[in-house]
């Protein structure tokens, strides 16, 4: 324990750190591809943009897009899951715990397969949809009882909704074949092909909900000792819960329809944030956006580059980056959220 | 009324709870029901009397193949395999205390996937089809093996089995997707059928394979049940009491990566089973694990039998693999357990 | 039976708790462990439990090393009720007191008549038969702290050691607890070891004190031979006057800080 208790300076110091890794690892996001691209003539497409010059466009039409999007996403991700494991005090939960993955995914099937819906803007808003509808079912039965929402009640519902909308999507692309090679790059998440006007529709909610997360570090310290004593310093714990609740969908929710399922940060990233800064969540919020946008971008330049030409599912690049890392830290010794 | 009844011999003695006794009844019928049953529907409708002759070798050529051939080691490759996966969740719940604990965690599930799929891949027409459920089992046991060794460290904990099997599986589960899109569009459909779980083309051999297992993990998951009652007061109590907590750790761990590891090579990734069946045990008949035991067989067993039924019937002539639905029904039934026993989770 | 430390040293990863630490536990007695937070109080109750193993050194039980001896033997003669042990959520009192049975049971014999006897015997003594079917966690923290008592008892141990029994409980609640160990001593001749925080409490219910300090045993014995301001300085670095406890005549450590000057024969004597 006496270690986990960083002084405060070791923590700035790491914070900037890390924020030099994203930095490094946004730039090489717009270096690095197909075609290796000079830092001046990326510098220049920001200063002089030449629309006859391909490596321009690339940079600002391609590259930069995926970096920005990627940081949002990741940081995103990796906030929601902060909370999600601070709400449902279980150190296994994840956005996911929501049934928003699952959601969004059998939404999106049934667009694809269904209602012939081809452009990734319809398609996002019937993710977005498809999340925010399984995460109110999940709450709402995890609300019922004379408790309240209780930890336990609420990972039981996520994951039967989430199984539940599982098996609908197994179902409609085992009878479909056809379905299944059009969604399936999707169901793994990727960060090509999406443009900044994705992303503008979420972005104001994720910045709300960004916002309201990094505020909200002092309540969820208090939050985390329990309920009785939370309740006893005078926290209206109900309403906390629904907050955090709200945060996650939007969060997540919206991540997932940019993106697709990213499944691996939500739930990774808030252990290694608590690695570095222990539990104190003023602290761990931040660190989680910061390694959540670190982790999703360098696994979009590896995904592009390591079978290249074909491009790797950033879902699966987070995992084989980030896995064996997460695996190193919980072996130092993770606490127990 | 009596809540409990002991019974009691020279060398013998065990207590039960009334209740329990009387739920397991029940689901131990609802077994029974589900193997007559099983043969008996399907296209061709039978009586059961007709498929009881027909097992008896007395019934017509054409019923006694769909019966022996066909239906019957369908069903209880069913029942076998929903136990296996039941008692394996069930284990795994226990060992490390936390409810959302499935047979993925150990990386069953991703040890078995990623060696099957990578056989369908890599492998396809230089070697046999009949080698992936060898080839899965041994991903299982590789694999968790390697969890287990990752997670050691002077014993293994709880918190650290399961945040080294989320990582270890995650990575597994990427390794698929991965393969999978590197791969033709027939393999990948192929290989999505296997991890989505289905029992379509059960043989007798299947049975063999799983049957043995099943009789031997059994009476041992009740011989290790009083101490994982126990466990469940925390490693220091238990401790305290008597557990040799690290080697029984092991011990019940490795069983449940034989039970699911087993039947995910008969039945592929079928998921859910491992996960829900325990908790469906547990609103029925309480948390004695010696009870909990045959009851998540049981309720694995009628789960994934169910599962199977719709699949192959209703949307005949299609076989929709069974993994479909153990969510679809299992699913719903457990959230009315949860609606239920809503002041009590 | 008796329990003996020979010569023990623990460290957590490369911090030293115990150093070369020997101690004998009267048997028939209560023994209580006192010191400053940090003092490895706990380490050494957890070490005698065999909870952890010392790097060095051994626990003896009637003189065979704790290593030797298969953990359920152990369990039959010495039960642990560890810091803040939690229930699973629904677990009512009857089953956790019957989990006290385990070493005792085999796959066979899982329910015997004795099981029974000394389950309701030790829901008996810890007078927690009357909410013998409520979930553990709906109790209040005595009654808690009780029913876990109870646990320890049903294990038919004639060594008990408890790690901060009465943390977290009310005054009266700790009475209460410090009372039941007491009686199980007189009645059953139960030896006892517990760490206690209250010095005060210790005094009074100890037969024989050990106070830790600095990875070693400091002084032990009889609470009125050993408790002196001195002592009570080197172990808790703190100031105090002692008076005889009015009621039993046992120590009293009155503490003083910096907060309110002393006044009277206190302040006369500070002025020397």
């Amino acid at each position: 324990m006496k270690n986990r208790m960083a002084p405060k300076r070791r923590r700035v110091l790491t914070l900037f750190l890390i924020f030099f890794l994203f930095l490094l690892s946004f730039a090489s996001s717009l270096l690095f591809g197909q075609t290796p691209i000079t830092a001046g003539e990326v510098w220049k497409s920001f200063s002089a943009f030449n629309d006859e010059a391909t490596s321009h466009i690339v940079v600002q039409s391609d590259r930069l897009p995926r970096a920005v999007i990627a940081t949002v996403v990741g940081a995103s991700l990796a906030v929601a899951g902060t909370l999600m494991q601070a709400l449902t005090k279980n150190p296994m939960a994840s956005p996911s715990i929501f049934g928003i993955n699952q959601g969004a995914i059998f939404f999106v099937v049934i667009g694809v397969v269904y209602l012939s819906l081809s452009s990734l803007v319809s398609l996002m808003g019937m993710a977005f949809l498809g999340a925010a509808l399984a995460a109110a079912v999940v709450y709402v039965l995890g609300s019922l009882g004379r408790d309240g929402l209780t930890p336990v009640k609420i990972v039981l519902a996520g994951a039967a909704i989430s199984a539940l909308f599982q098996s609908y999507t197994q179902g409609i692309l085992v009878l479909d074949e056809a379905g299944l090679q059009d969604v399936m790059f999707w169901l793994a998440g990727s960060v090509s092909g999406r443009t900044l006007d994705m992303l503008l529709p979420v972005l104001p909610f994720m910045v709300i909900a960004m916002i309201t997360a990094l505020l909200l570090g002092r309540a969820i310290n208090l939050f985390i000792t329990g309920d009785d004593i939370a309740k006893g310093m005078g926290q209206k714990t109900l309403l906390l819960k629904a907050v955090i609740g709200v945060i996650v969908v939007l969060l997540a929710g919206s991540s997932v329809a940019v993106v697709g399922a990213v499944g691996f940060i939500g739930l990774v990233i808030p252990h290694v944030a608590r690695f570095f800064v222990g539990h104190d969540y003023r602290w761990v919020l931040p660190f989680s956006a910061l390694l959540g946008a670190v982790l999703l971008v360098s696994a979009d330049v590896l995904a592009r580059l390591i079978i290249m030409p074909q491009e790797v599912p950033i879902g699966v690049m987070t995992a084989l980056v980030g896995g064996p890392f997460f695996i190193y830290i919980a072996r130092r010794g993770v606490s127990n959220l | 009324m009596k809540r409990h009844t002991t019974w009691r011999t020279r060398f013998f003695s065990v207590q039960m709870d009334m209740r329990a006794i009387r739920r397991m009844g029940l689901l131990v019928l609802a077994v029974l029901a589900a193997c007559l049953l099983g043969p008996s529907l399907g296209n061709t409708m039978l009586s059961p009397v007709t498929v009881v002759e027909t097992m008896m070798g007395s019934g017509s050529g054409a019923n006694e193949f769909i019966v022996n051939n066909s239906r019957v080691p369908r069903t209880l490759v069913a029942l076998l395999t929903g136990g296996a996966l039941g008692v394996s969740g069930l284990l795994l719940q226990g060992v490390v205390r936390n409810p959302l604990a499935a047979p993925d965690i150990v990386g069953v599930t991703g040890g078995a996937s990623v060696a099957a799929v990578a056989f369908m891949t890599f492998g396809a027409g230089a070697v046999s089809i009949q080698w992936i459920p060898l080839a899965a089992i041994s991903g299982a046991l590789l694999v968790s093996t390697l969890i287990y060794a990752l997670a050691w460290k002077k014993g293994v904990s709880p918190i650290r089995l399961i945040l080294i099997g989320i990582g270890i599986s995650a990575i597994m589960s990427a390794a698929v997707t991965f393969m999978i899109i590197v791969s033709s569009a027939v393999t990948a459909t192929d290989a999505y059928v296997w991890l989505t779980g289905s029992i379509y083309g059960a043989s007798w051999s299947d049975i063999f394979t799983i049957a043995p297992v099943i009789a031997l993990g059994l009476p041992l998951a009740v011989v290790f049940s009083s101490s994982l009652n126990a466990q469940q007061l925390g490693d220091d109590t238990s401790a305290g009491l008597g557990v040799r907590i690290q080697v029984d750790r092991i011990v019940v761990v490795f069983l449940s990566v034989v039970l699911a590891g087993t039947a995910v090579a008969v039945a592929g990734a079928i998921g859910f089973i491992g996960l829900i069946a325990p908790h469906i045990a547990r609103a029925l008949i309480g948390r004695s694990y010696g009870a909990l035991v045959p009851a998540s067989a049981c309720t694995g067993a009628i789960l994934l039998f169910a599962a199977d039924l719709i699949a192959r019937t209703i949307f005949y002539p299609v076989d929709v693999p069974a993994g479909v639905f153990t969510a679809a029904i299992g699913a719903p039934f457990f959230l009315y357990l949860l609606f239920r026993n809503r002041n009590h989770f | 039976m008796s329990v003996e430390a020979k010569n023990l040293t623990f460290s957590y990863e490369k911090e030293t708790v115990l150093r070369d630490l020997s101690i004998r536990v009267p048997e028939g007695e209560i023994t209580v462990f006192i010191g400053a937070n940090g003092c490895g109080k706990s380490t050494l109750l957890r070490t005698m439990a065999r909870l952890i193993q010392p790097e060095k050194g051994a626990v003896l039980l009637s003189g065979k090393s704790i290593s030797e001896l298969k953990t359920k033997e152990i369990a039959k003669q010495l039960s642990i009720l560890p810091q803040g042990p939690t229930a699973p959520e629904g677990l009512t009192v009857e089953q956790l007191v019957k989990q006290g049975r385990y070493p005792h049971q085999s796959w066979l014999k899982q329910w015997s008549p004795e099981d029974e006897t000394m389950v309701e015997n030790a829901m008996e003594a810890a007078a927690v038969t009357s909410f013998r079917n409520t979930p553990v966690d709906d109790l209040s923290g005595g009654q808690r702290q009780r029913a876990w008592i109870a646990m320890t008892l049903a294990q038919g141990a004639d060594t008990l050691l408890l790690d901060e029994p009465t943390t977290y409980l009310d005054m009266a609640h700790q009475i209460d607890v410090l009372d039941l160990l007491h009686e199980l001593n007189e009645q059953e001749g139960s030896t006892i070891v517990m760490v206690l925080h209250d010095i005060n409490l210790a005094c009074r219910y100890a037969d024989h004190l050990v106070a830790m300090q600095g990875k070693s045993v400091f002084a032990q014995g009889r609470p009125e031979d050993i408790v002196t301001n001195d002592m009570v300085k080197q172990v808790f670095h703190m100031n105090c006057h002692i008076a005889a406890d009015p009621i039993f005549d046992t120590p009293m450590v009155i503490p003083y800080g910096k907060g309110r000057k002393p006044y009277g024969a206190i302040a006369a004597a500070e002025a020397e």
